[in-house]
């Protein structure tokens, strides 16, 4: 409708609106068709890549803005092409003397005004299934839960009670992402999270030092982490794999080297990678005193074999 | 041109002005440069810091894509990369973009208005030496270590306990300076449009270039002191024990963010809205048409310096904020899509049934309206909070922003250079060279900016300084990098293209390109006093009257070629 009202003032050389009503027809329907046929191929290239619930919402407003992106790139593009190459100057070209139109420029402003309106339609329509964590596919113990409940309301809430999640503290230091685990033993691990497939995982996402951001672009957006606030996120994994992802906030000189890591694995296994992990660092903890001990020692008889004057704190005295 | 008769109002009220009973010789020698205070050599000597500036930072960006040109490149140690990547977003906005239409503003619009020089010459003086040493304190930090936390300056990497060195004192001190620069040339530039128009130029009547600049000021006056203001509070965080953004101590990173971006966004503005302005004075002389809806131009200009000051925490969209916050900042977001696509629209109108000519300017002016665009519908993917969370902090963003930073205002600067050079040097550049100039940036941009896009939805986030082989993003990078170096070939051209020029280029004329505006009917380069006598204004487009008043007394039709020098008869 732009372009008609566009050819309005030109219509009485009718010669050239019928090319460039050609134009406006077929080439956003070649596009959209082409669009849709190369969808899936392009992911990661022309579209964000999504396999949580989330990032495919995500994804499917990202194409919707895409289509209509280029249907307006295409035309005014065109109108612009075409004007610079249909009215050149050339002998016996006389200049058009118009100053303005104030029906076109309401009609043009109109436009555009409605294109966004259906864009913010879409986009509010789509935003509690991105918002709001999904529910689990499975519950606590690793079992299928049959069908999903639907709710919806704006800030993101818990998943309700009867379905399991996972919260997961993520917390950002210079240069490396520390996930806590929830329960009752004391799991942590870094750079690489472990989480069952079908589980939602809701993450609190904090920093320790400076402002990094999270983000796992298969998974869906990315949060920032930010010092003294708690920001949210979550997905859902749908398949075992590892996804991968890297801080997005410049952080410092090691920025780029600051991974983050998403495998998912079945239910059993990602128990038993929970008990090692806990038995792990239960261990660890166990042996650190001693370790210390034995580094202390062995640093107490050198200064005493050195004959130096430090006498030091070393548990021989 | 001064033989031209005003033309003659008897019936009109005389006009107070100064009038001048002896003429000083023009000063000469590089002391007159230094000591200036007239709005021409002002004009000039910021273009031409502006340009010194542009090239050390494009050499910057060609470091950045040469880093970035193979996986794993050890080019730049992660330090050093980050110093360039800070010194190239700052130079070229604070001390290319910005300052760099406060030196045409500067240069044109006494000369569009018909005044014989700005409201306050000596503060005008006072502004450019200012920006001028904002810059050497900026670029002085290399000799011992540059500021390394980005342009953005993020607390807390950019606070002493992540960011000791002094260059982030040197930063603080550059954003002062240039910033205060910025106030004043404002202040000066909205006193001097609304208070020292030629009779007759009513707001009806004013260049689109001066209400672009005058509303460039208004931004600048809104949005420059909350900048100011944080950058304050960083260096009293930093030195002198206080916190306002340390959140162990009751400060809060989102404040610096919050204070940054209501100055960021307008700033974007700031440096675009005198481009579009610039077009809508090249595209209807190259057109050979009057500007279509000149109202509509100017009011659209208005509303997106309006909407432009709402809409500063799209840039926040993935920090702690409510979803009701998250919403209207989306909103707001996509509401300056209207008046942009106003102004496109009003463009191509402008071309539409014209007889266009292909001169340097024109092209420049036409790559700048297919780029911009480009970079305004990117922007609506960007408006969108949750797509953003994906394309937040990417290569995405990163194209996003030189496509109209660079598709908005740099091409513009180019098309400014080869419009007004004439005017400024009393020669021509080359329409040859510019044309080849033209073609290599356009190409070159593209090639560099446009695979971008792709390795933002591919996962690269901005500001690394290395990628891993694995990562997939090396032959992305390779085809960026090679247009980078296009690009800077292009920008060589036009540079060398001014050099040559100065001396050789064909001599111009008052009015090479039988253009509209006032500052036409001066010789060029236009004398001191600029004008002998200021006509009465009739219409937008003055030197059409004038022209028709000429070729009516002498009988003699003006003989015109595009792109070469009006030959008289």
């Amino acid at each position: 409708m732009i372009i008609d009202r566009l050819t309005a003032p030109v219509t009485d050389c009718a010669r050239s609106s019928s090319p460039l009503r050609l134009i406006a027809v077929a080439a956003p329907a070649a596009l959209f068709g082409a669009l849709l046929a190369a969808q899936t191929a392009t992911a990661g290239v022309l579209s964000p890549q999504a396999e949580s619930p989330n990032a495919k919402d995500i994804k499917f407003l990202y194409d919707m803005v895409a289509i209509v992106g280029l249907i307006i790139f295409v035309v005014v593009e065109g109108l612009l092409f075409y004007a610079l190459w249909k009215y050149r100057a050339k002998k016996g070209a006389v200049a058009a003397q118009i100053h303005g139109n104030t029906r076109l420029e309401i009609g043009w402003t109109v436009a555009a005004a409605l294109i966004l309106v259906v864009i913010t339609i879409v986009t509010f329509i789509k935003m509690p299934a991105i918002i709001n964590p999904a529910p689990s596919d499975i519950d606590a113990n690793g079992n299928p839960v049959a069908g999903s409940l639907e709710f919806a309301s704006t800030d993101q809430p818990d998943p309700p009670a009867e379905s399991a999640e996972l919260n997961i503290k993520v917390d950002g230091q210079q240069y490396v992402w520390r996930y806590q685990y929830p329960g009752p033993k004391v799991v942590f691990s870094y750079e690489e999270m472990v989480v069952p497939v079908g589980m939602t995982v809701t993450l609190d996402i904090s920093s320790d030092d400076v402002a990094h951001s999270f983000w796992i672009p298969a998974l869906g957006g990315k949060m920032d982490a930010i010092p003294g606030y708690i920001n949210k996120l979550w997905f859902k994994t749908t398949r075992p794999a590892t996804y991968v992802g890297q801080c997005a906030e410049l952080c410092g000189r090691n920025h780029a080297n600051m991974y983050s890591r998403v495998r998912a694995v079945p239910f059993d296994e990602y128990q038993k990678w929970y008990d090692q992990q806990a038995a792990d660092i239960e261990q660890s903890n166990r042996e650190a005193p001693k370790q210390r001990q034995a580094i202390e020692k062995a640093q107490g008889e050198q200064s005493i074999q050195g004959g130096g004057s430090a006498g030091g704190a070393s548990d021989d005295q | 041109m001064s033989v031209l008769e005003a033309p003659t109002a008897p019936k009109l009220r005389p006009r107070p002005e100064i009038l001048a009973h002896t003429v000083r010789r023009e000063e000469e020698g590089w002391t007159s440069w230094i000591t200036t205070v007239d709005h021409k050599k002002l004009g000039i000597l910021y273009i031409a810091t502006c340009m010194v500036f542009f090239t050390l930072g494009g050499v910057e960006a060609l470091l950045i894509r040469a880093q970035l040109g193979a996986p794993e490149n050890t080019l730049l140690s992660p330090e050093k990369y980050n110093q360039i990547m800070t010194m190239h977003g700052t130079t070229m906005v604070f001390l290319v973009v910005v300052p760099i239409w406060a030196g045409f503003g500067n240069y044109l619009i006494p000369l569009m208005i018909g005044a014989r020089d700005m409201a306050f010459p000596r503060l005008n003086a006072w502004s450019y030496w200012i920006f001028l040493f904002g810059g050497i304190v900026l670029y002085a930090s290399f000799f011992w270590t540059p500021p390394e936390a980005g342009w953005t300056s993020y607390t807390p990497l950019s606070s002493k306990e992540y960011s000791a060195s002094g260059g982030q004192e040197a930063w603080i001190y550059a954003i002062h300076l240039t910033g205060l620069s910025s106030m004043l040339g404002a202040a000066n530039f909205i006193a001097t449009i609304h208070n020292m128009r030629a009779p007759g130029m009513g707001w009806g009547r004013l260049p689109l270039f001066c209400w672009g600049l005058l509303i460039y000021s208004y931004l600048i006056v809104i949005a420059i002191p909350s900048l100011g203001g944080a950058a304050t509070m960083l260096l009293i965080d930093r030195n002198f024990g206080g916190n306002f953004f340390d959140p162990t101590q009751g400060g809060s990173t989102m404040l610096w963010m919050h204070l940054f971006w209501f100055f960021g966004h307008p700033e974007v503005y700031i440096f675009v809205l005198p481009g579009f302005a610039i077009a809508s004075e090249i595209i209807p002389v190259f057109a050979r048409k009057p500007i279509f809806g000149y109202k509509a131009i100017a009011g659209a200009t208005a509303a997106i310096a309006f909407l432009g000051a709402l809409v500063w925490a799209h840039h926040m969209f993935a920090t702690p904020m409510s979803t009701v916050v998250l919403a209207f900042f989306m909103l707001s977001s996509f509401l300056i899509a209207i008046p942009t696509g106003v102004k496109i629209f009003n463009w191509i109108a402008t071309l539409w049934r014209g007889t266009i000519e292909y001169t340097t300017p024109l092209l420049f002016s036409a790559g700048m309206v297919g780029t911009f665009l480009m970079g305004g519908i990117t922007g609506i993917f960007l408006a969108i909070f949750p797509v953003d969370w994906q394309l937040h902090d990417t290569y995405f963003v990163v194209a996003h922003f030189h496509y109209t930073a660079f598709g908005g205002a740099a091409f513009m600067i180019f098309a400014s250079l080869y419009f007004w050079f004439p005017k400024m040097s009393g020669r021509m550049m080359s329409e040859k060279l510019g044309k080849i100039s033209f073609w290599l940036i356009l190409v070159g941009f593209h090639l560099t900016f446009l695979i971008q896009h792709s390795l933002g939805l591919e996962g690269m986030p901005r500001r690394i300084y290395e990628y891993n082989e694995t990562a997939g993003w090396h032959l992305y990078n390779v085809i960026s990098t090679i247009g980078a170096f296009v690009l800077a070939a292009g920008v060589m051209v036009t540079i060398y293209n001014i050099v040559v020029s100065l001396k050789r280029g064909v001599v111009a004329g008052p009015d090479p390109w039988k253009a509209n505006t006032l500052e036409w009917y001066t010789p060029s380069p236009p004398p001191p006093h600029n004008f002998d006598t200021v006509p009465r204004i009739r219409s937008l487009e003055p030197m059409k009257d004038i022209r028709r008043q000429v070729e009516e007394s002498t009988g003699v039709e003006q003989q015109y070629r595009a792109g070469s020098p009006m030959m008289r008869a």
